[in-house]
């Protein structure tokens, strides 16, 4: 009976989970067109699915076992299903093929089923209860139904009974499985996620590459709305990205302002983009709400404003705001979803279309606009930190080796420490420099991460212009953020330089025998992480081995390297000063009392500004040029 | 707030003329909206639903216009301009457009940050219409149909009510609440609409008497404060006029006697 029943059980739940995806996929669909190119996409997605995806999962050594078990026995015991009963082949090899998968499928479900015995705190429970319980059923029942075909059992062993429980074992299996994967249940997360690797809007991020910078908005048509207000003011394929999420709150787990209690967890907003994207309220969310955001409040649809212009949205601007771009959420991902990329998108319209950028935004953005630096200084002011240095500027000596770009820092007393520090060490290591003096201007970082693309584009343009008049090999910058920006942001503008932070370029100085080092007294050392050096590209080493030169003392905290916390500076947090329970610096601080260092070393006037903000009594915070500055072994023949 | 001010019902509309101008930043000098006068605007939004009537006069060209659309940004669609060549004077054309096209209530900042910025435009503007004008207002509080309430900014914080008959030139202070951040895109999407175009050459600068400027008596500052906390006490108390007195009921004479009494105490008069 059952093996007649088999294939249209089978047809049904293929038909039907056809019809869910064709009606998911008109969702993706009513978003913007994107730049993709859709063939090379789909070639590449099984190596992107098996192998990206895989050493993002593999950070769970657990899940990462227990999701290769439990995928790769499904795919293949539902493969060998269609074959075995859909078009009834009959073949032993096949059906102990299929025992061997489902049996795999079993010890999976099993494991899945043990991780939500007392699930962590970031995980989703609801529907994603059920899934384990459904994965068994579903293996169990194709385990049992393949015991006969493969010799194990007699044919029509356990009777009526046993074939009515299998089918309705494979009926529950098959609902979850197939249809439940198109129509929203939790298995969404395979289809989607699927199409969303082969369609990725940054398809350098696979096969270890880099893709961190914005993307630049299009000014040419002013009529178009500028930013994303509704749903379906996102790309198709960040809408598809959206609906990827596996709800595993690993985003969560490391969003500082979710830490510190500000309005913002990583997880919620992709899920209320997916509450967007089909229309509804987020009642049915069953993971951590945003600090201090009761659920079902908010609600939404395709073509509503996500932050509504009065009373509730999808979203209150708050949330947007807490973010401090840090990118941690977008590393830690297994579906690499860009959650940055939303939120910036989501602010360009609340500043670019609305004029609603909270708290100091439209001060600081106005100073952009009028000073060329955030706080509103006047632009003739910015080498006066260095009005004993005699520094070469390029307009006089018009090439150089390297540019030093001095960012914003240079207004702040205490980055002009740092910067002077630098200038000692380039001096002590011979290196041909210049800077731009009171021609540069901010490098529109800040701007950017308020939503301001205007000022930002503006900014950028007028830098390109200033450094197109000049020759030099590199550009040198202490700032991460004027790093970043510089190196992935500008080319889009037409500005492509060769970009160094300090710290790579003094790591260099050193290798090459340029900088002679005493070693460093003074305690131990613990080295922060900025977000824009580290995740953003992806320098860990070479600031630690600058310390490791100075025979330094070095403890790692716990949260270091990708996973370093945010000091909480980035993307304009401490302009919109969003509140929470406590402040995201004093976490920082607290991870590195407990590295049980004296002596924090940062590489980033933010870090600096905000971890120096912390109350003494506190560890020391030093930049890593002060470090080097303060060990140079100085020869009398270079003055 | 005025932002929260509590809307007038649609029926006791008011006709709201906000008077702009193109203002220059403090430090750079880059032209940018004028901060009174985006106060000003801030403050006709508030006041009802409808849009207020945005009228900038003087010249207009590519350096000029990015900074009028600062006032577009806050919201409103449209920016009228009387266009004058640069030596103009504005108030016979403002005053003529707002003779033939009238508004109960119009707005202005106190001071232009350009040009003369002599603060005399709101005061020849109120003589040739013949409106009232209230100077260094901070807030109104209510307008009706023929008349506003308004609160007046005073030295150190003090404010005074004051109810004035429509229609009206309110002159807006600094005391006032901060302009809301102009938008992008509704900056570059507003129109700017020329409504009258005279720029023929009237140089009133022509009839104007120049003289050397004066030197002023200075009056002596003598601080004898020892402490920061007393030259704090000294900047932040009220400055009291010790020693002088309040004359009511006196004939014009017996003040006029007083008034040159003091001034030639002080010094300022010789003789």
């Amino acid at each position: 009976m059952l093996t007649s029943l088999m294939p249209w059980l089978l047809a049904v739940a293929i038909l039907l989970a056809v019809v869910g995806a064709l009606r998911r996929a008109r969702l993706w669909l009513r978003g913007r067109a994107s730049n993709v190119n859709v063939w090379a996409g789909i070639r590449a997605m099984p190596k992107r699915y098996l192998v990206d995806l895989h050493h993002v999962v593999e950070r769970d050594r657990y899940i990462s076992n227990t999701h290769v078990a439990t995928a790769g026995g499904f795919v293949l015991a539902s493969v060998l299903a269609i074959f075995l009963y859909g078009f009834a082949w009959e073949s032993k090899l096949l059906a102990w093929l299929l025992l061997a998968a489902s049996g795999a499928m079993l010890i999976g479900a099993v494991r899945v089923a043990k991780r939500r015995q007392s699930p962590p705190e970031r995980l989703s429970k609801g529907a994603w209860m059920r899934l384990p319980k459904s994965l068994m059923v579903f293996a169990v029942s194709f385990l049992i139904l393949s015991l006969p075909a493969a010799g194990l059992l007699p044919e029509g062993f356990g009777g009526v009974v046993l074939a009515a429980l299998l089918t309705a074992g494979i009926v529950w299996g098959l609902a979850e499985m197939f249809i439940g994967m198109t129509w929203g249940g939790p298995m969404k997360h395979a289809f989607a996620g699927a199409l969303h690797l082969a369609f990725h809007r940054r398809p350098e991020r696979f096969g270890g590459g880099r893709s961190t910078g914005l993307k630049a908005l299009n000014f040419d048509d002013t009529q178009a709305p500028l930013g994303v207000e509704k749903p379906t003011d996102f790309t198709w394929n960040q809408l598809l990205g959206f609906d990827a999420c596996v709800q595993c709150g690993r985003c969560e787990a490391v969003c500082p302002a979710f830490a510190a209690g500000q309005p913002l967890n990583p997880k919620k907003l992709i899920q209320d983009m997916v509450v967007g994207l089909a229309g509804g309220s987020d009642a049915s969310y069953s993971g951590s709400p945003y600090p201090g955001k009761p659920l079902g409040e908010h609600k939404g649809g395709p073509f509503q404003a996500i932050v509504a212009r009065e009373g509730k949205g999808l979203l209150d601007p708050e949330t947007l705001w807490a973010c401090t771009t840090c990118r941690a959420c977008v590393e830690e991902c297994p579906m690499m979803i860009e959650h940055v990329d939303a939120i910036v998108d989501m602010r360009r319209h609340l500043t670019l279309e609305r004029g609603q950028t909270p708290n100091k935004g439209a001060e600081v953005l106005e100073n952009l606009i009028a000073t060329d630096n955030p706080g509103g200084f006047n632009p003739g002011s910015r080498m006066n930190w260095a009005a004993d240095l005699n520094l070469p500027t390029l307009a006089n000596v018009k090439r150089t080796d390297v540019l030093l770009w001095l960012g914003d820092g240079a207004f702040d007393m205490r980055n002009q420490r740092t910067l002077r520090a630098f200038v000692k060490v380039l001096r002590s290591a011979g290196v041909q420099f210049a800077v731009l003096g009171n021609e540069e201007r901010d490098s529109g970082d800040v701007a950017r991460r308020l939503g301001d693309e205007a000022t930002f584009q503006h900014l950028a343009k007028q830098n390109i212009h200033t450094l197109q008049k000049y020759s030099f090999r590199s550009i040198v910058t202490c700032d991460p953020h004027s790093f970043h920006v510089l190196k992935n942001e500008y080319p889009e503008l037409g500005g492509e330089y060769v970009v160094y932070h300090h710290t790579t370029f003094m790591e260099r100085l050193y290798r090459d025998k340029q900088l002679s080092l005493k070693d460093w007294v003074g305690g131990r050392v613990t080295y922060h992480d900025p977000c824009y050096l580290g995740r953003y590209n992806g320098v860990y080493d070479a600031p630690r081995q600058l310390l490791d030169a100075l025979g330094i003392d070095r403890v790692e905290m716990t949260r270091s390297g990708f996973r370093s916390r945010c000091c909480g500076g980035g993307g304009g947090a401490p302009i919109t000063d969003i509140p929470g329970k406590q402040r995201i610096p004093d976490m920082r601080m607290d991870d590195i009392k407990a590295s049980g260092a004296s002596v924090v070393a940062v590489g980033c006037p933010q870090c600096t500004a905000m971890l120096e903000g912390v109350v003494e009594p506190r560890p020391q915070v030093l930049d890593i040029a002060e470090l080097v500055a303060q060990s140079l072994i100085e020869e009398e023949t270079r003055a | 707030m005025s932002r929260n001010l509590a809307k007038l019902p649609s029926n006791d509309e008011v006709s709201v003329t906000v008077l702009v101008s193109v203002g220059q930043h403090p430090v750079t000098g880059r032209l940018r909206r004028a901060d009174q006068d985006a106060r000003a605007l801030e403050m006709a939004m508030g006041l009802s639903d409808a849009e207020p009537r945005v009228i900038y006069a003087g010249p207009l060209n590519d350096s000029i216009e990015p900074a009028l659309r600062g006032y577009l940004g806050m919201g409103v669609s449209e920016l009228k301009v009387l266009r004058q060549s640069e030596q103009n004077d504005i108030v016979p054309a403002l005053s003529a457009f707002l003779n033939a096209t009238p508004s109960s209530v119009i707005l202005c900042g106190s001071r232009a940050e350009l040009g003369e910025s002599s603060g005399l435009v709101p005061y020849q503007l109120a003589d040739a219409l013949g409106y009232t004008l209230v100077a260094n207002v901070a807030v109104i509080e209510k307008v009706a149909a023929s008349q506003a309430v308004v609160l007046q900014a005073l030295p150190r914080g003090q404010r005074r009510r004051i109810e004035v008959a429509l229609p009206a030139i309110l002159a807006v202070d600094s005391a006032s609440p901060v302009a809301r951040q102009s938008a992008y895109a509704k900056a570059t999407r507003g129109f700017i609409n020329c409504v009258v175009s005279d720029t023929e050459e009237k140089d009133a600068t022509n009839e104007w008497h120049y003289a050397p400027a004066r030197k002023r008596p200075k009056r002596l500052k003598i601080i004898k404060a020892t402490s920061a906390r007393d030259r704090f006490k000294a900047a932040a108390a009220k400055a009291e006029g010790a020693g002088g007195q309040v004359l009511t009921s006196v004939t014009a004479e017996e003040g006029a006697a007083a008034i040159l009494k003091v001034l030639k105490e002080e010094g300022v008069l010789k003789t």
